[in-house]
């Protein structure tokens, strides 16, 4: 089934050729032809000044199986990539190869196209990029509504999102517009060999519980995943893959929803959420006063001091640093948790950390029971000592 | 000015574990809670009565008994609340859930400001809201701190991973709230007594002019197919010794880590 052109009205001006998606259309004497790349999306229908583009009668119904590819998000905070973004490509890549598909980025952004080569390298086929000043801050209408548009034109099969704050907030309003089932913030993905069905697995239940979700008879199959799990790979050598660049409607969305301001958190690093390395203090700390003593550590270790509830509710540390039930979820590569005691709210922050270092002086804590490594001691002597070793041991190592 | 709350009623999350010997979850015992997050949401549309006037509606989906929950959200001070309740209803995923209580909205009619909790402890999704405001075709924010209205426009401040924004919003519109609003206040008196005689509206299917295809479980495109308990961590050592010990060999254990 093919497109259908109304001669008569048609004056070449390949604005359909510029549209389309797929670089399916091509001008041959001076009137628009399409190649096998045409999925009969519509877009050029639409955009077509002179109504000279029709879809073909009885279109037919798009079945699951003609739903294709997997695509990844490729999130941008200023201009750069999220870390996730390049985890994801890695675990995108190896489930299109087991389905025999192709891996697809899509940017939303402002100038974007010299980074978006990263994507390529790191094993993308094609990255679609939506440029527009308008589109430099995130912005959850404005970032939807292009999400939408275009993922309701092309049908991927699987999407997959980072779980940071941005991910897990743009992504639902596309599940919902598509109808479709969306697993949040997931720590496992594979494809079942049988049905080809992607097996998505979270923990629910604060982490007391692993759940496997299938989404079997909508697409995209949609899922955030959770940063840190998976591994970020190499790039590809000589791995190929094209940028399409692509024309967002921001139509009707004038005074609907703006971005004011923004304002970075002023530490520099990484945040809590991205860092490798989490030190995490409780109420053992004792006061604001002894908070210089972990930072010192965590400066020596490139990390990041977050806490419980009860040392942001003392005021000891600002609410957005709170990991656990009511705060942030973390999977560092390393969690030392500081005179905490270990209740079961702050534990399903961090369960997903590698490693966990636990110093408490009660060898009855709880935090002992998840520890990786424990020791029972008074931080106020233990802190410094291990700051002296890390040192040390890395003078050593520098002879 | 009116707001709609959206409350859940989830288990008291420690509680719930997997029963090894049939590999379903073990609920019994275990006591309902309203969903903390959704404490806060309530906390901050008290907050905006308080300095703009207006009404606020509580709204949960869930079992009969989650009329408790609502009795508790209008002893802290929720003008009405209606209960959305229906055998229809179960075994909503996110995708059903949204719709149910978008249906239930609608029916309410003439809202200012939907307010939903930055997430549900039981499944910590975070997707209800955002379905919900795309179903209702509003704009909305998430993980809010502070809301204010000025020229019959929303303001709000909320959190990144990176920082923090200042967004504008029109109205109608839709937040989720985060711990920094404020903790719940705490009820009077007063408001346990209308608490305890409150007149609870308990909407089915058919009260919200569904589709039924889209409710509970029919409606859902997610399914579970297995549950398990998480695998154990690996091997653990406990160092009680001096400090200067410990260290260590805590320091030759993670030596690729922290070096
Ligand atoms: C609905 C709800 C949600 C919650 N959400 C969260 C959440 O998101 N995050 C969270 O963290 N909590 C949360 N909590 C609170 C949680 O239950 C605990 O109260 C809290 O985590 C305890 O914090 P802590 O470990 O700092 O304090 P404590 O429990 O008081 O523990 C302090 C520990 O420090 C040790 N200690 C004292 N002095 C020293 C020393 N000199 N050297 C070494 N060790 C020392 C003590 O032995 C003790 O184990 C929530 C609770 C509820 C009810
Ligand atoms: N059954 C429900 N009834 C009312 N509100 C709900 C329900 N489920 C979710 N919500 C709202 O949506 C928010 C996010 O829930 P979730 O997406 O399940 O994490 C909650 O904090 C509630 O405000």
């Amino acid at each position: 089934m093919e497109l259908i052109l109304n001669k008569d009205k048609c004056n070449g001006c390949g604005e359909c050729v510029k549209v389309c998606p797929f670089g399916a259309i091509e001008l041959e004497n001076g009137l628009p032809q399409t190649n096998e790349n045409c999925r009969l999306c519509g877009v050029c229908v639409k955009k077509c000044p002179q109504g000279a583009l029709k879809l073909p009668e009885g279109t037919p119904e798009r079945k699951i199986e003609d739903a294709r590819d997997v695509w990844v998000f490729a999130e941008q905070k200023g201009g750069k990539f999220a870390e996730v973004v390049y985890e994801l490509l890695g675990k995108g890549r190896g489930l299109a190869n087991t389905l025999n598909q192709k891996l697809v980025a899509v940017a939303i952004g402002s100038e974007l196209e010299e980074e978006a080569h990263n994507l390529i390298a790191y094993g993308a086929d094609i990255v679609y990029l939506f440029e527009h000043p308008d589109l430099k801050d995130f912005n959850e209408k404005k970032y939807g509504q292009v999400l939408i548009d275009f993922i309701k034109q092309n049908r991927p099969n699987i999407f997959l999102a980072g779980a940071t704050s941005r991910g897990r907030s743009l992504i639902p309003q596309v599940a919902a517009a598509l109808e479709t089932g969306l697993t949040a913030d997931c720590t496992g993905l594979e494809v079942d060999a049988e049905t080809g069905l992607l097996l998505q697995t979270r923990p629910a239940y604060g982490g007391n519980i692993m759940a496997t979700i299938t989404c079997a008879s909508t697409r995209p199959q949609m899922a955030t995943v959770r940063p840190h799990i998976f591994p970020r790979t190499e790039p590809i050598a000589g791995h190929e893959g094209k940028i399409v660049k692509l024309e967002p409607n921001l139509d009707g969305l004038d005074d609907v929803m703006e971005v004011i301001s923004f304002a970075q958190t002023e530490i520099e690093g990484p945040d809590l959420t991205d860092a490798e390395i989490v030190i995490g203090v409780g109420r053992g700390i004792k006061g604001p006063q002894n908070l210089p003593l972990v930072e010192k550590l965590a400066k020596l270790l490139g990390a990041r001091v977050g806490g419980t509830r009860a040392v942001v509710d003392a005021g000891w540390l600002p609410a957005r640093c709170q990991i656990g039930q009511t705060g942030l979820t973390i999977s560092p590569k390393l969690y030392i948790a500081c005179g905490i005691s270990g209740a079961i709210q702050h534990i399903v922050g961090i369960q997903s950390a590698k490693r966990i270092v636990a110093i408490n002086k009660d060898p009855e804590a709880p935090i002992f029971e998840i520890a990786d490594c424990g020791i029972v001691g008074d931080l106020f002597e233990v802190i410094p000592v291990l700051i002296e070793e890390i040192k040390h041991k890395r003078g050593e190592e520098n002879v | 000015m009116k707001y709609i709350v959206c409350l859940k009623q989830v288990p008291e999350t420690d509680k719930v574990k997997i029963n090894p010997q049939t590999g379903t979850l073990i609920r019994e015992g275990v006591k309902s809670i309203i969903n903390p997050y959704d404490l806060y949401a309530l906390e901050a549309a008290l907050r905006m009565k308080d300095a703009y006037g207006g009404e606020i509606v509580v709204v949960s989906m869930g079992p009969p008994q989650a009329e408790e929950a609502l009795r508790e959200a209008i002893a802290y001070g929720a003008d009405e609340a209606i209960l959305l309740s229906d055998r229809a209803f179960a075994g909503a995923d996110t995708l059903a859930t949204s719709y149910t209580l978008a249906q239930a909205i609608k029916k309410i009619g003439d809202y200012d400001i939907v307010f939903c909790g930055k997430q549900a402890i039981d499944g910590d999704t975070a997707q209800v809201g955002p379905e919900l405001a795309f179903r209702l075709g509003i704009p909305y924010a998430t993980y809010v701190y502070k809301l204010e209205i000025r020229d019959g426009v929303l303001f709000v401040e909320r959190n990144l991973d990176d920082g923090t924004q200042v967004l504008k919003l029109s109205l109608p519109a839709l937040v989720t709230i985060v711990k920094e609003v404020g903790e719940i206040r705490v009820p009077s008196i007063r408001g346990k007594m209308r608490a305890k005689k409150a007149q609870i509206s308990v909407w089915g299917g058919a009260e919200i002019e569904a589709d039924p295809s889209k409710l509970g479980l029919n409606g859902s495109p997610t399914r579970v197919a297995e549950i398990f308990s998480p695998p154990p961590r690996g091997e653990k050592i406990i160092l009680t010794g001096k400090p200067e010990e410990c260290v260590k060999q805590l320091c030759e254990k993670l030596k690729e880590v922290i070096l």
